[in-house]
């Protein structure tokens, strides 16, 4: 087989294996769909305001609901020093 | 007599595709070593995008049904408990259906050195002195419905309360850190007096006067600070968007590789390959010819490295848990979610990876050998 045929069967395996990916994302999401509904519903009955992303810091647990300066306000010149947090932008103004 | 077939357009590129392989091939470990680079830049770059554009459109579809506006009160800078009868008030303005004062707060447990998040559910359907607990809580404090639960209290006793069930995996990624209990023991193991609360949820049915009801409430309590859900969902946006921590860190991190290889290949050829053009052009090959090779060396690595990084990220990120990624945003937590993202494979998101990666990288590898092709062979050769 030539060279070329080769690294085209290659390509076109990635471009199937892509394909199969994209069906894999719409069968997976569709299961998926009723998990989210269940959580929504979830954070409507508990009146959640955020997700469990990270729990070591407070104002990381509950992003929407802290302060900008949350992070430094434990004393004067305070640095943040949670790896979450400096991941984790504060919230917009 | 017969007469020499010409090769068609499609007949004349598989050529040109056979001698590039070939001399992909001459400079096996090279290429091959740039192939893994590049396939690694992509990877990283996909797997965050995918991973922070998954997680964001999941927190906006669960917070959908977050609480229309919360109200805090603010002491000294600080968010404070909030007097029972500001529920009353709040209650009253024009626009809101109902206030609820809600209970909640942290817990440092120092057994499984974890936080955790105790609230009060408008409607606990447990009885006083049980608890429903997250899977997350239950992982970690090796839990199980049925068994004590002891809880250090703000007086320093213990309290002792029965797990009641757990809240259902699949919905960890809102209920992992989550102990559930009733408003008496809340209160007996916080030390919250009867008529405070940690702040209070609004129903504002009409969405267009929820900014008006914050503005209200801002003027007739000046110490108070009203969340509305536009700011949370804004949040979760601000979050995960590219500009956050985590995808700029990344991004920098990739595009500055991804510029140093670019730069090697666009700053000149090696001895080998300036010898490899001049021979090709004094054997009879023109400009457009040699430019043609030059451009399937590009797309032969670039499409294959942005393809394998491409589904690798997909696999990473939606197939397994992450594990590259979920420990960044993890942190120091010992208590965390284990959960699995919608799948998603958004055809901007491909698109704007191929023209960050593959364009560029075609184009750099095109120039210089333009510019060797177009000089005299015996001066290229010589060089």
């Amino acid at each position: 087989m030539r060279k070329s045929d080769r690294f085209l069967l290659f390509l076109l395996g990635l471009l199937a294996l892509l394909e199969a990916a994209r069906l894999h994302s719409l069968h997976r999401g569709r299961e998926r769909d009723e998990e989210v509904r269940a959580m929504a519903s979830m954070a409507r009955r508990l009146g959640l305001t955020d997700l469990v992303l990270a729990t070591d810091a407070r104002y990381a647990r509950h992003p929407s609901q802290a302060d900008r300066f949350a992070p430094f306000q434990d004393h004067p010149t305070s640095l943040e020093h949670f790896p979450s947090g400096t991941l984790v932008a504060p919230p917009p103004p | 007599m017969k007469r020499p077939r010409i090769p068609t357009w499609l007949e004349r590129q598989r050529y040109l595709l056979d001698f590039t392989l070939s001399s992909l091939g001459r400079r096996k470990g090279k290429n091959l070593a740039l192939a893994s680079l590049y396939t690694l830049v992509v990877f990283g770059l996909a797997s965050v995008l995918m991973y922070t554009q998954a997680l964001r459109g999941e927190a906006l579809r669960v917070l959908e049904g977050a609480p229309d506006v919360v109200v805090q009160r603010m002491v000294a800078g600080r968010h404070d408990l909030i007097p029972g009868d500001r529920v009353e008030r709040l209650s009253r303005i024009r626009g809101v259906q109902e206030a609820r004062g809600r209970l909640w707060g942290y817990h440092y447990d120092a057994s499984a050195k974890a936080n955790l998040t105790f609230l009060v559910p408008e409607k606990f359907w447990g009885k006083p002195g049980e608890v429903v607990i997250g899977e997350g809580v239950a992982r970690t404090r090796l839990a199980a419905p049925g068994e004590p639960f002891p809880i250090l209290a703000s007086d320093g006793s213990v309290v002792v309360l029965k797990v009641r069930e757990t809240i259902p995996s699949t919905s960890e990624l809102v209920s992992s850190d989550l102990v559930l209990l009733s408003e008496s023991d809340f209160r007996r193991l916080f030390g919250v007096p009867p008529d405070l609360f940690t702040d209070v949820a609004l129903t504002v049915p009409n969405e267009k006067e929820v900014a008006t009801v914050a503005n209200k409430i801002r003027g007739q309590m000046p110490d108070s600070r009203p969340i509305t859900h536009a700011e949370i969902a804004r949040t979760y946006e601000a979050i995960l968007d590219w500009r956050s921590g985590l995808v700029v860190l990344v991004l920098a991190a990739a595009l500055l590789s991804f510029g140093i290889v670019a730069w090697d290949k666009a700053s000149g050829l090696s001895a080998d390959e300036r010898r490899e053009i001049g021979i090709l052009k004094a054997i009879g090959w023109d400009t457009s010819e040699v430019l043609a090779v030059k451009v399937w060396e590009g797309a032969v690595i670039s499409l294959s490295a942005f393809l394998v990084g491409l589904l690798l990220a997909y696999v990473h990120v939606f197939v397994t848990p992450a594990p590259l990624l979920a420990p960044v945003l993890k942190g120091w937590s010992t208590l965390y979610p284990s959960f699995r993202l919608t799948p998603a494979l958004n055809p901007f998101l491909v698109s704007t990876l191929f023209l960050l990666t593959v364009v560029p990288y075609t184009v750099a590898t095109v120039v210089p050998a333009w510019r060797a092709a177009t000089t005299d062979p015996d001066a290229v050769m010589r060089s």
